[in-house]
């Protein structure tokens, strides 16, 4: 069993809960994931690892409540336990695996869309620590919806926060604060014209294809995270599969993250919803049933 | 004569009723039965039999208990060799195995000897009898990494010699194959496979669900900085293989391991669990092996209407003939000589059905089998929901690109010698991991050879 040592909502629907794993949070690095289960009869869920503490042994998840099970699991308390909690899995981000010459002076932009605040943020860290400079955009349905603002601005060098109803931030979409700065960049009016040496999104299916539309253009090297329906998250089933450059990748142990240019974002969004009508029959009965606080 | 006895047939649950549950299909002898068909045994000086079972079970032995109705006996014999003699008796290929050496079978029907070892053990259990003699620890420490069984297999022998023995299994669950890919109306999950590994538990073998090794914990630092002298990687042959068709990432084609994970391992087809499972109306099933009956058959008792497409004929299909011959009964269609070239599918990206080729057998190829040609021109489609690919797996490169210095072939396969040994001193390897897919009975096998190394490597070192 696996302890949930603290627990906080970020947000109404988005919450953030430190749990007992010493062996994974000893292992983890920025850009894998993990899978758990809330109880007995629950599905296995990908969630991202969003921070870990080797020390006392513990991993953050930040979960969003889109359906059935992953309200289970915002639903859960301080001192309940998950009955299963695996990791890390996948592989992890590429600058990982950089030596300091290689990623020193490196310039990244990260683009986060709603949730993927909560991935973006420890690999921010982790570069902070190694002394890279980087700059993030946050995107978010309004001012409450946005998340890690505070411990983002506290690492990155820029943070731009875009809003759609304009309550914090620049009103509009996060592609239009990225082509800005893009376009500021080559006219030499932003960062000094010093070109990003790469970008990484991860958010919405939706966001990161737009990312990957706005970006190459530019010629920005650019990495997505793919948040495809998994189940074993070992390689065991292909459920996770898509394809890259025409072939067929399995995102749990090919990825999480890949290179946005040669992803089908259409056939991964349309694979992500292969269970929608299925899971909506499950969320309404319980919707009506006990489950619901 | 003992020989004059008929075979004694085995009960089984209704075909029509079966197609619509997960209920055991076969109901096993009851003891009268079961001294009955023991009878039929001639008790061989030489026993062939027995060379052909890959763990060696002392079969005249165990079924001269029965004979006289000293079932514990018999169990206790089964032990020796055994520790999961209920799934064994259940899914072995006993006709290429112990059965079909039979001497018995030269002329008539061999001995039932499956039905009879599973006999013995659901008898076993029911009273609760069990074998836990083991060794004085000896203090050493054995990871063993993979629940399956030649993983089950070599940590039981090495509990009895005294080992302290962890097991590592990625899942939330042990039992590998046993319980994610063998259905339920097979291999019952709760009475059978959980109540063998708890009897593997019982020899004190420890079993920690969750772990990846190659990513939770590596080998290296289990064996630098845990203290294990050893290890033994039983890690099967999970990965499956797609066709490489166009439409076969259209909604609606899995693999039959994810089909079957997400009925079996996450009980799909119980509508108590939360997993979901889609069926749809009309299933196809490409292959021809146990997987991909277990896959139509599963299928067939969600509701839909299956048909297995094969590229070969009846002959050659790889699946046990009493599965397809079960299948059939349920009423599966079989569509032989026929090959898909493509997934079709609606504009929202649904499957819709199954472009296919028909095939005639030509020359016999390398392997002497005659490979299946296409004929021209002679495409027609079949309407189906569902696709699921059942084309064989091979091993999960995790943990050979995580342990430096692990030797493997160009399948991926762990390279390992008779005993198990790998290129890597103290690290020793066994099952559908070194052989790509077999069988349950081989990898046990396999895990019962790498312990007896392991032993030896131990009491060297
Ligand atoms: C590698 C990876 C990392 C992830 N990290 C996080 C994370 O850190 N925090 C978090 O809250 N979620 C994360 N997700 C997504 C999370 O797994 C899904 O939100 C969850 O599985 C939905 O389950 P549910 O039963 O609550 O919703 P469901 O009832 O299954 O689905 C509700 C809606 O969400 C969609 N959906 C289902 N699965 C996914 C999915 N995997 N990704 C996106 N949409 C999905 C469905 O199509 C449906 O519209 C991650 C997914 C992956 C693969
Ligand atoms: C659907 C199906 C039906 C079958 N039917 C039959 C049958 O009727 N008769 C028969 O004899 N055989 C049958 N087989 C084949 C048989 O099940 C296998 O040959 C046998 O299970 C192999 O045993 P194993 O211990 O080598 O591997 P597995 O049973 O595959 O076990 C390997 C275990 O290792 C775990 N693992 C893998 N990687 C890691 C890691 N990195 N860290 C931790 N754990 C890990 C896996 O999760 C798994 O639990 C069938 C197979 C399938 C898929
Ligand atoms: S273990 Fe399998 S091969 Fe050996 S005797 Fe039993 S059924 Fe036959
Ligand atoms: S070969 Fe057949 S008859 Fe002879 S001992 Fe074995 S089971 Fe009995
Ligand atoms: S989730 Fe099963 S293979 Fe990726």
């Amino acid at each position: 069993m696996y302890k949930i040592i603290s627990k906080r909502f970020l947000t109404p629907i988005i919450c953030l809960m430190e749990v007992d794993a010493p062996r994974m949070a000893k292992a983890a690095k920025p850009g894998q994931f993990l899978i758990v289960r809330a109880h007995e009869k629950g599905e296995r869920i990908p969630l991202t690892i969003c921070d870990y503490d080797s020390e006392k042994g513990t991993v953050t998840i930040v979960t969003q409540i889109v359906g059935a099970s992953s309200r289970q699991i915002c639903h859960l308390n301080e001192g309940d336990s998950f009955v299963d909690f695996v990791g890390p899995l996948g592989l992890p981000s590429e600058f990982v695996h950089m030596s300091d010459d290689e990623i020193k002076g490196k310039k990244i932009i990260f683009i986060a869309g709603g949730l993927g605040t909560a991935p973006v943020y420890p690999q921010v860290k982790y570069l902070h620590s190694r002394g890279v400079s980087v700059d993030v955009i946050i995107g978010a349905k309004n001012k409450d919806m946005i998340i890690f603002e505070n411990e983002m601005r506290a690492i990155c060098n820029n943070l731009y926060i875009c809003t759609d109803d304009g309550s914090a931030g620049r009103k509009g979409l996060v592609t239009e604060q990225l082509k800005e700065l893009l376009d500021g960049i080559e006219a030499g009016t932003v960062n000094n014209g010093v070109k990003y040496d790469q970008a990484v999104a991860i958010g919405p299916m939706i966001m990161m294809k737009f990312v990957s539309i706005t970006a190459k253009p530019y010629g920005l090297p650019l990495i997505v995270s793919l948040n495809t329906l998994m189940v074993d998250g070992t390689g065991m089933c292909g459920a996770c599969r898509v394809s890259i450059g025409g072939k067929t990748k399995f995102a749990c142990v090919d990825g999480p993250e890949f290179d946005a240019y040669l992803v089908d974002f259409n056939e991964a969004m349309r694979r992500q919803g292969m269970y929608k009508n299925i899971e909506t029959e499950a969320d309404h009965k319980c919707n009506i049933g006990l489950d619901q606080k | 004569m003992r020989n004059k006895i008929p075979r004694v047939p085995v009960r089984e649950q209704d075909p029509a009723v079966r197609a619509k549950n997960f209920e055991e299909v076969s109901y096993g002898y009851d003891q009268s039965e079961a001294m009955l068909e023991a009878s039929r045994c001639l008790g061989c000086k030489k026993p062939s039999c027995v060379p052909a079972c890959p763990v060696s079970i002392q079969i005249p032995q165990f079924i001269y208990a029965v004979e006289t109705g000293n079932i514990e006996e018999a169990a206790r014999i089964i032990s020796k060799d055994s520790s999961l003699p209920a799934v064994c008796g259940r899914v072995c290929p006993q006709e290429s195995q112990c059965e079909g050496a039979c001497i018995l079978g030269v002329k008539g029907e061999p001995v039932s000897i499956g039905k009879l070892e599973r006999f013995v053990a659901d008898w076993s259990r029911e009273r609760g009898v069990k074998f836990t003699e083991k060794a004085e620890p000896n203090g050493k420490k054995v990871a063993i990494v993979g629940s399956g069984p030649a993983g089950l297999a070599c940590a039981t022998d090495l509990a009895r010699m005294g080992y302290d023995v962890t097991v590592f299994e990625v899942l939330h669950e042990a039992g590998g194959v046993l319980q994610y890919g063998i259905p339920e109306f097979r291999l019952p999950k709760e009475s059978v496979v959980k109540y063998e590994i708890d009897n593997v538990r019982a020899l004190g073998v420890k079993i920690e669900t969750n772990i990846v090794v190659g990513r939770t914990v590596t080998i290296d630092t289990l064996m630098d900085k845990e203290g294990f002298s050893a290890v033994f990687i039983g890690s099967g042959a999970g990965l499956p293989k797609f066709m490489g068709i166009p439409g076969e990432n259209l909604n609606g084609v899995v693999s039959a391991n994810e089909f079957l994970t997400r009925n079996n391992l996450m009980r799909a087809y119980d509508p108590s669990y939360d997993t979901p499972i889609y069926v749809g109306k009309r299933v196809a099933v490409v292959g021809g092996g146990n997987v991909a009956m277990d896959a139509a058959r599963s299928a067939l008792r969600l509701g839909a209407d299956v048909t297995v497409v094969y590229r070969r004929t009846e002959k050659e299909l790889p699946a046990r003939v009493e599965e397809v011959h079960h299948a059939k009964q349920e009423g599966i269609v079989f569509r032989m000589l026929t090959n898909p070239v493509e997934v079709l599918g609606d504009e929202r990206g649904w499957v819709t059905g199954l472009k296919c080729l028909k095939m005639e057998l030509g020359e016999p190829d390398q392997s002497g089998r005659r490979s299946p040609v296409p004929i021209p021109d002679s495409h027609f489609d079949i309407d189906t929901d569902v696709v699921i690919m059942s084309l064989g797996t091979s091993p999960n490169p995790l943990i050979s690109s995580t342990t430096p210095g692990l030797e493997i072939n160009k399948w991926n396969c762990l390279v390992a010698d008779d005993d198990g040994a790998t290129s890597r001193p103290g690290i020793f390897a066994g099952g559908d991991a070194v052989t790509g897919a077999a069988t349950v009975i081989l990898a046990m096998g396999a895990g019962r050879k790498a312990a007896a190394a392991i032993d030896k490597y131990l009491t060297n070192n």
